[in-house]
């Protein structure tokens, strides 16, 4: 996100000393801000219900400005809503599914861009046809497999599914792709056979794009909410996002307490998307960008 | 240190066949260049040899044992890229390194000898630095390192040179010969430029189009070319090749008559007789060789070229040292050389006639 | 020459493993944990998926074969077509609120001016907000009484909306949530496609005087159109595939007035306990799915103006 966001090609720059050229700079910073306030109001909104007691909201301007402060909502949220145990299921459950999705990604990626085998072309028809069927649709059946395995209410249940990713085995695939033909030449000369190759040449030069898939490996999975839903519901193995619903219906009424808890789960993906921003974006153009 | 064999060698892919039928042989500690054109099959013949890829047929042999199903690992053999491929996310020392982990030397080993083959090409310093942090001569040195870290029978390299700007390319084709006598080690190289060919070859072995023109001494390539396209191929500017007719004693070409050279049988009726330009020499108006318009003088500093045109509309040019006094341009003018300087081939089958 | 071909390719393998046949067995390690997990979580729910839509549920708990027919009532029940209704409405609102704000953010933001990577940080935020998160947000926003939205109509005198408990408003209120939601993902997608438009296209236009309005017709949104594209796709699929949104802020209603697809497969087969006809939804929903995307791929794709072709 880093380059995308500091890149300025085909950007217009602003004219230099033309008449009027203050004004426009200034209508320009207005229209950004006018934005930025649109896009981040419902946010700030959310944090100003979650630090108010609940009478200083029902006063106006209380929704809109703070009034009075109570920050003990948080401490409340995650007490009450026991999301402390729901954030370390989604820590586990996200991270299984991120190793899980990126190491059955790496090895077929390998298989496709450096094995000759027959039937090659329709293993790869296979996992293209697997991006035509949404998760949505096959849900049911998933359900009823997933129960028959015994696996509701775990995290085999909740991983196990999606562990085969074709977006990540495709990223990585067009990375492993571009590297040089004579490398691969060398490192037979050199005395390696496929598993020196993959594990000397191949993954290290495939970093960028692996580091990138796995922060959106592991956002994808944390976001989850249609399947964490039906098969964990158990507060054993219950996600964030389910637990936010449960927060929710528990106590409908008090909106400081909801959007406490809120923020509590927000808070983490937060975070890792701060840190980790410049991997996303480069991994996930590195293996579009050649060369 | 080994000898090598290539015994009725052909790859083919699909219908096209990139070398064919090719026999060679590859004196042990032997500096063999593989000269040709693009596509002669030059490099894929080099791939076969380090088992990069598999000859349809024929047998290629190593210090006599045949490896066509030996793993290029197992045929301790080296090679040098092009392009160096050099890893270009390990240091200079990991790449040269690499080669002698999977032959399991031990790790105290492995840094001497790096560092040995790092000092004998002037590493030393950046044992540290990644391949991207280097120059063009600097990685080349590197891949060099690191072919002769593991002291292989044989080394093979594919056009090494090219990526290099002309006067390192001059240096490092010194070095490489240097490099080569101290080693001892059998050298197979690749190139399409003559020049390496001539200056750093035990001997060339000509290549065109899959088929193998001619093996020798780069002297003997260059004074004795055994087709049309060695002769054409090698030497810069080109030898001349001029048709004509041998009748009796005489050959009339060019617009000229020239007494036939001795030949071992006699001559066919129609023949192309080939000339170096620096074996040309301004001859009398009326006594033999080759009537021409002289239609250009190119001064070079250090030779003169004589660019001009036969009767025919066939080319010649004629080399003259500096010093030299040219004719004027636009007048005609005869060119003669000795006998033994003239060669003589068959039009149908391009051979030297001898 | 190199003398080695391109992977991936028909042509002569380089490397190791000249024989095709001695990289099976590795072939066959490396593909075998995707491959074992696509056939039992994929191709067989996709297959089983199919075949229970032929079977109906019957009382006692069993399953009675009813073939097409089951398809059929289902296309021709009300409910039904009542939730493609709400899904089309509710994706035509979504993509296309979601392009133009997208394309307004992104065009807002691709400018050389001090600053404003900030506010691009801004813009894409939303991408870090999980559809749970922004459901409640927005769930507080449209809260009756004390909520941001009906607060302020409140306060320049006009009458508070029951945004989430009036059918009428319902999937507005439910769309409004989705875009918002969307807007990062939007956003970095539409930039990036900003940035890869040449300079000097827009140069030589501003040295002919064209206005900035007159650029952005006939350069930005033509150069973008791939891009535009790809992200209607995106939008469009997400948007029939929606489901969290709807069971946490409306779960389906006022009046099925927000009961999309998906929610109505999500009931039938956990509430009512149908799987057959839950099944014979999804199935149907596939179908619209992928014919929505190979329609909007073929005729938007002939509008779209690739670079080096002519507009």
């Amino acid at each position: 996100m880093t380059e995308v966001l500091a890149a300025d090609r085909g950007a217009p720059p602003v004219p230099p000393s033309v008449k009027g050229a203050a004004w426009r700079k200034a209508g320009r910073y207005l229209a950004l801000s006018v934005a930025a306030f649109i896009v981040l109001f419902p946010i700030y909104s959310a944090v100003v219900v979650a630090i108010q007691p609940a009478q200083a909201l029902l006063k106006w301007p209380g929704i809109l400005i703070p009034t009075d402060f109570d920050f003990g909502t948080f401490g409340e949220a995650f007490n009450q809503g026991h999301l402390g145990r729901f954030l370390r299921n989604s820590l586990i459950q996200s991270s299984l599914t991120t190793v899980a999705q990126v190491t059955t990604s790496v090895l077929a990626a390998y298989a496709f861009a450096f094995l000759r085998f027959p039937g090659k072309r329709w293993v790869f028809y296979a996992f293209l046809a697997t991006l035509m069927v949404p998760t949505e649709v096959i849900i049911v059946a998933q359900f009823q497999i997933v129960s028959d395995l015994g696996w509701l209410n775990s995290y085999a249940g909740l991983v196990v599914p999606f562990v085969a990713w074709t977006f990540g085995t495709f990223m990585i695939r067009q990375s492993f792709l571009n590297v040089p033909g004579d490398l691969r030449d060398a490192t037979a000369l050199d005395g390696y056979g496929h598993a020196g190759f993959m594990w000397h040449v191949a993954i290290p030069l495939a970093r960028p794009a692996i580091a990138g898939l796995s922060v959106f490996s592991f956002l994808y999975a944390w976001n989850q909410y249609l399947w964490p839903l039906l098969v964990a519901d158990d507060p054993n193995v219950r996600t964030i996002q389910i637990g936010l619903k449960s927060l929710n219906s528990a106590n409908v009424d008090e909106l400081n307490l909801v959007m406490a808890g809120t923020i509590i789960a927000a808070l983490p993906i937060a975070l890792v998307l701060i840190v980790f921003q410049r991997h996303l974006v480069r991994g996930l153009t590195a293996g579009a960008v050649k060369g | 240190m080994a000898h090598i064999d290539f015994d009725r060698v052909t790859k083919r892919f699909g219908d096209v066949e990139a070398v064919s039928d090719l026999s060679l042989h590859v004196d042990d500690g032997d500096f063999l260049v593989l000269l040709g054109p693009s596509g002669c099959g030059k490099s894929t013949l080099l791939r076969m040899l380090a088992g990069l890829d598999e000859p349809t047929e024929g047998v290629i042999e190593i210090a006599g044992e045949p490896v066509n199903n030996v793993e290029p690992k197992d045929r301790d053999i080296a090679m040098v890229f092009q392009s160096y491929a050099l890893y270009p996310h390990k240091t200079v020392r990991a790449n040269i390194e690499f080669p002698l982990r999977p032959r399991k030397v031990p790790k105290d080993e492995r840094r001497k000898m790096a560092e040995e083959a790092a000092d004998q090409l002037g590493l030393t310093d950046l044992l540290e630095r990644k391949p991207g942090q280097l120059s063009g001569g600097q990685r080349q040195r590197v891949a060099l390192a690191r072919a002769i870290v593991r002291r292989p029978v044989a080394f093979l390299m594919d056009e090494p040179l090219s990526n290099l700007d002309a006067k390192l390319r001059t240096q490092t084709r010194a070095e490489l010969v240097e490099l080569q006598r101290r080693l001892g080690t059998t050298f197979v190289y690749v190139t399409h430029d003559q020049v390496e060919a001539m200056t750093m070859a035990k001997r060339v072995a000509v290549m065109k189009e899959g088929v193998l023109q001619q093996v020798g001494p780069p002297t003997e390539v260059y004074d004795k070319p055994a087709n049309l396209f060695v002769a054409r191929f090698i030497g810069n500017p080109p030898m001349n090749t001029l048709p004509g007719a041998a009748e009796g004693g005489t050959i009339t070409v060019a617009g000229g008559n020239i007494p036939a050279p001795a030949r071992s049988a006699a001559l066919p009726k129609e023949v192309v007789v080939g000339v170096r330009p620096e074996r040309l020499t301004v001859g009398s108006p009326d006594g033999p060789g080759f009537r021409v318009k002289l239609r250009v003088v190119e001064s070079l500093g250090h030779e003169q070229l004589l660019v001009c045109d036969a009767e025919d509309g066939t080319a010649i040019v004629a080399r003259l040292d500096p010093d030299e006094v040219a004719p004027a341009e636009g007048s005609t003018v005869t060119l003669m050389a000795d006998a033994g300087h003239l060669h003589l081939f068959d039009p149908t089958t391009t051979e030297r006639i001898d | 020459m190199q003398g080695t071909p391109a992977f991936d390719t028909g042509g002569e393998e380089a490397g190791f493993g000249r024989k095709k046949l001695r990289e099976i067995p590795l072939a066959l390690l490396l593909l075998a944990p995707s491959l074992l997990i696509y056939s039992v979580f994929v191709f067989y729910p996709m297959g089983r998926t199919i075949w229970l839509g032929f079977y109906r549920e019957d009382p006692f708990g069993g399953r009675v074969y009813a073939g097409f027919e089951q398809y059929a009532d289902v296309l021709s029940s009300s409910d039904f077509r009542h939730s493609l209704w709400v899904t089309l409405l509710f994706a035509m609102i979504t993509v296309g609120f979601g392009l133009v704000f997208g394309v307004t953010l992104a065009t807002l933001a691709h400018q050389r001016i001090k600053g404003v990577t900030v506010f691009r940080t801004i813009f894409s935020s939303t991408v870090a907000t999980s559809v749970a998160v922004a459901s409640l947000i927005w769930l507080v926003l449209f809260q009756p009484s004390i909520g941001i939205v009906n607060q302020f109509l409140k306060s320049i005198g006009r009458e508070p909306v029951q945004w989430l408990l009036d059918s009428s408003t319902a999937l507005f209120a439910v769309a409004a949530t989705t875009v918002w939601q969307n807007l990062g993902i939007t956003f970095i997608i539409l930039i990036a496609g900003l940035q890869g438009i040449p300079d000097d296209l827009y140069e030589s236009a501003r040295v002919d005087g064209a206005s900035s309005w007159l650029q952005f017709r006939e350069i930005t949104l033509p150069m973008l159109s791939p891009t535009l594209l790809f992200v209607s796709v995106i939008l469009t699929i997400n948007a029939f595939q929606s489901f969290g949104q709807i069971d946490l802020l409306t779960q389906g209603g006022p009046s099925d007035s927000t009961n999309v697809i998906v929610y109505s497969i999500y009931q039938e087969a956990f509430q009512n306990r149908n799987a057959g006809v839950a099944s014979a939804q999804a199935v149907i929903l596939f179908i619209i799915v992928l014919t929505l995307s190979l329609v909007q791929f073929t005729f938007f794709e002939r509008r779209v103006h690739y670079a080096g072709g002519e507009s």
